[in-house]
């Protein structure tokens, strides 16, 4: 059954990417989680261009997106803003926000309860 | 004036002034941060080189976004939205000026609006507010490039990587500022001040 939201994960490394994919995907696998970890060569860090095409590769027109650390926000905020995508960011604890709203989105929650689950996991800014 | 002949001399000395002290910014960067702002800034220096080899630039706009956009592309750190906006912001200014001031002003705003750092929070925000200001009064010298670079040495860290060893962050000059700091140098080496 295909849903209207998808998930993007961006972190520094690759692998914090997919683990964290795989450990929502137990809880949530109807629902696309797409992930954006580490340089174009696999290096620590984000890359803006990784991200787009990360977007570009979803079917769902509503994205959550999650992230680790400051500068991972700044490269996906620059994706968001050439995308045509309605993508949402949350400034929520990395682990814990995607996991709330992968099990949520997978019970067919609506985003506005979504919403109000993650706001007490916000941690940054 | 900035015309697109100095502007081009300007980037490609800052791209060999970071690369000739990659290894500094490192360390810098080991202090405080994850320690690759020099690696990362040379990748995107090259990217730069490269890029403007096989370019003729006639004017300002589009040497600047194509500065900005390698460096968005390029410099997987923090560095790399953070200058690539500065650069992409001066490039939409510089269609309709090319006033020094106002380009940085838009450089820096561009930083600010990316990166939402303030002064005196131990950033490269905090060596491109006094340099504007004294570019803006016509009194910007090395000097002062060199003063408000030492300012970030006491400040504590409020954003950035840095920002998570809080007290810990002081008595360390800011990487960032270090970067900026060899961008306003080589500014005022390619005369870009000058008539």
């Amino acid at each position: 059954m295909s849903r209207s939201h998808g998930i993007l994960l961006v972190t520094h490394v690759e692998e914090v990417a997919d683990g964290l994919a795989k450990l929502l995907g137990q809880v949530a696998g109807d629902v696309t989680i797409k992930t954006a970890g580490g340089t174009e060569d696999s290096d620590v860090g984000t890359s803006f261009d990784k991200i787009s095409a990360a977007l570009d590769t979803f079917e769902e027109d509503n994205i959550l997106a999650f992230y680790d650390l400051g500068s991972a926000k700044m490269n996906l905020e620059m994706a968001m803003e050439s995308s045509d995508k309605d993508i949402t960011l949350y400034d929520t604890a990395f682990v814990e926000g995607a996991y709330t709203a992968a099990s949520l989105l997978q019970t067919d929650v609506g985003v506005d309860m979504i919403n109000e689950q993650l706001e007490p996991l916000k941690v940054k800014e | 004036m900035a015309t697109p002949e100095k502007v081009s001399h300007w980037i490609e000395a800052f791209g060999q002034k970071i690369t000739d002290n990659k290894a500094y910014l490192n360390e810098l960067d080991t202090a405080i941060g994850d320690g690759d702002h020099g690696s990362n800034l040379t990748r995107g220096a090259a990217a730069i080189k490269e890029k403007m080899l096989e370019t003729e630039y006639d004017n300002l706009s589009d040497l600047f976004k194509d500065v900005g956009m390698t460096l968005v592309s390029k410099v997987g750190g923090a560095s790399g939205p953070l200058y690539g906006t500065a650069f992409i912001e001066m490039a939409k200014t510089a269609k309709n000026s090319q006033d020094i001031n106002e380009l940085l002003q838009a450089g820096l705003d561009g930083i600010q609006k990316r990166g939402k750092a303030e002064a005196g929070e131990k950033t490269m925000v905090d060596e491109w507010i006094p340099v504007i200001e004294a570019v803006k009064s016509g009194s910007l010298s090395n000097e002062l490039i060199a003063e408000s670079l030492q300012k970030t040495k006491d400040m504590k860290a409020t954003k950035g990587r840095a920002s998570y060893l809080g007290e810990r962050s002081i008595g360390h000059i800011d990487p960032g500022a270090q970067s900026s700091a060899y961008l306003f140098e080589t500014m005022l080496e390619a005369g870009v001040l000058d008539e």
